[in-house]
């Protein structure tokens, strides 16, 4: 089996009394492309945020090559460099051209010289196919490309794993394609991936794992074949034929 | 009425000069003064939005508390009493703490820097908190820190919104230096009132006063409007990209239609 990459042990989050995860158990292996599915409110976000620190979990630990990424003294900054995160709302800087959203990371976290994060910052935009763009500000780009701008600038950080957090949920149908693809593309280079997705087919097609959460619990964990095809749990069932009959 | 632009005639040939240096010092000392002033209201506003995550330590939860009490009262000490009675209190307070007098400049740059601050801090943390958080989150999320994310992202994106308001306490502070006369700087206001005391020519004088007030309050602002212009930059953008095609395969930009304000 690939090297392991992040460990999640019994990790749970609540927001006051509100209990949102309960004892959350995976594993996340160099190369693997984890689908997390399940209803909204299931906590499929607050898993994602809690794995790169944006949520403080409120028990367990998350290992990242071995290393409690909540214990005090752990590198914050350098952590979330090598995690990286894609939101549903983009969130690019709005004062920052387009290739200088993928460049001040790279200037400020990992003191790299301007020549070489911009050199590499218009290589991962060209990967996205916005290199044409690299002048534009985010407020002049559509939807679809400003989440292949939020790719490039996670890409630029090369990163070890990339959190999506329903990364196309935010956009217009005819733009889910275009974004789909480049993380087709990534997934198949081998990219490390955990997807918070609705759509089905790519957690069908292009997952080697799909997740399903419910009511802050993993419910089931399964390749996607088997849990497209023969779901386990009677949850799981009821979740894939509402959502297939809308 | 000729009697009047008689006066004024007098009023001008006599001291003109004097006006003249009067809104010369009146210029500098409002310049100045909204400058620093900004620069503490970005200093005051920075802290108190700083965030305070529970894994911090004591020390550090501490500490921000309290800068951020003192940064309180400061605000609410210089936006709740007149300038003219701050500047009686600061100028006799530096004498009797540290028994210096300040002279005409640092007692002038200092009233108006405080006061402006006082204002500016309140501006600056709305402007921070009025950033879509969403950034914040962004920034966040490739390490940046707490203070990376404000230089280079946040306070940007405040200043650009916050400039209508430095526009407007610069345009206050022109007009307010004139109380700094109570602790004799000679600024335009008190040069109008030697001069009209000298002559007796009160509405005269005052007449001239106003309009040169008012000359360099419209140029403030015509000014600022010409800065936010500017800092708003083209509205359109170079695709980079030496592919003729790309221009006319549908992959072309669109370029924003220039907003109406
Ligand atoms: N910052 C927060 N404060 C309080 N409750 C929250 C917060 N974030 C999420 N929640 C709650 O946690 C639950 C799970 O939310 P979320 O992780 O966003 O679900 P999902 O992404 O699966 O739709 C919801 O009930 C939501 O109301
Ligand atoms: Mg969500």
């Amino acid at each position: 089996m690939a090297e392991l990459i992040l460990d999640v042990e019994h990790l749970s989050k609540s927001f006051g009394s509100n209990k949102v995860l309960h004892d959350i158990d995976f594993e996340v292996h160099k190369g693997d492309v984890i689908s997390i599915i399940g209803a909204s409110g299931s906590g499929k976000s607050t898993l994602l945020r809690c794995i790169n620190l944006l949520e403080d979990p409120s028990g367990g630990k998350v290992l990242f090559h071995g290393a409690d990424i909540t214990e005090k003294g752990f590198n914050l900054a350098g952590y979330r460099a090598k995690v990286g995160m894609v939101f549903q709302s983009f969130n690019l800087f709005s004062n920052l051209s387009v290739l200088e959203n993928c460049v001040v990371g790279q200037r400020k976290v990992l003191k790299k010289s301007r020549a070489e994060a911009e050199s590499l910052a218009k290589e991962y935009l060209e990967k996205v196919g916005m290199a044409p763009y690299i002048n534009a500000k985010p407020r002049q780009i559509s939807g679809g490309q400003k989440q292949r701008v939020a790719i490039a600038r996670a890409l630029s950080m090369q990163p070890e794993v990339l959190l999506f957090d329903e990364p196309t949920s935010a956009l217009d149908p005819q733009m889910v394609g275009e974004v789909l693809n480049v993380m087709r593309d990534l997934a198949q280079e081998g990219m490390t991936m955990l997807v918070v997705t609705h759509e089905m087919a790519f957690a069908r097609d292009v997952s080697s794992r799909v997740i399903f959460m419910k009511d802050g619990i993993i419910c089931e964990e399964d390749t996607p074949q088997n849990l497209f095809t023969m779901p386990k749990k009677q949850e799981t069932k009821e979740f894939l034929s509402r959502f297939m009959a809308n | 009425m000729s009697k009047f632009i008689d006066d004024i005639v007098k009023c001008w040939t006599l001291y003109g000069e004097s006006y003249i240096d009067g809104a010369g010092r009146t210029i500098v000392i409002s310049l100045v003064g909204t400058i620093i002033g900004c620069i503490i209201g970005f200093a005051v506003g920075i802290v108190q939005t700083i965030p305070v995550s529970k894994n911090d330590s004591l020390a550090k939860k501490v500490v921000v508390k309290i800068l951020k009490i003192i940064m309180r009262m400061y605000v609410e000490l210089f936006r709740g009493t007149p300038m003219i009675v701050q500047a009686v209190f600061l100028f006799y307070g530096v004498q009797m703490i540290w028994d210096v007098t300040l002279g005409m400049w640092p007692a002038a740059f200092l009233v108006v820097s405080v006061n402006t601050g006082a204002y500016m801090a309140e501006t600056v943390r709305g402007g921070i908190n009025s950033i879509d958080p969403g950034q914040t989150e962004g920034a966040k999320a490739i390490g940046m820190t707490h203070v990376q994310t404000m230089l280079s992202v946040i306070l940007p994106q405040a200043f650009r919104n916050l400039i209508p308001q430095i526009g407007n306490n610069l345009i206050i502070n022109i007009k307010d230096t004139s109380v700094l006369s109570i602790i004799s700087v000679t600024d335009l206001f008190f040069v109008h009132k030697s001069v009209a005391g000298a002559l007796y020519k009160y509405f005269a004088s005052a007449t001239i006063t106003m309009l040169i007030y008012l000359t360099l309050t419209v140029t403030a602002s015509l000014l600022l409007r010409m800065l936010e212009k500017k800092l708003d930059g083209d509205s359109s953008f170079d695709l980079a990209t030496t592919d003729t095609l790309a221009h006319t395969s549908g992959m072309l930009t669109y370029h924003e239609k220039k907003k109406d304000k």
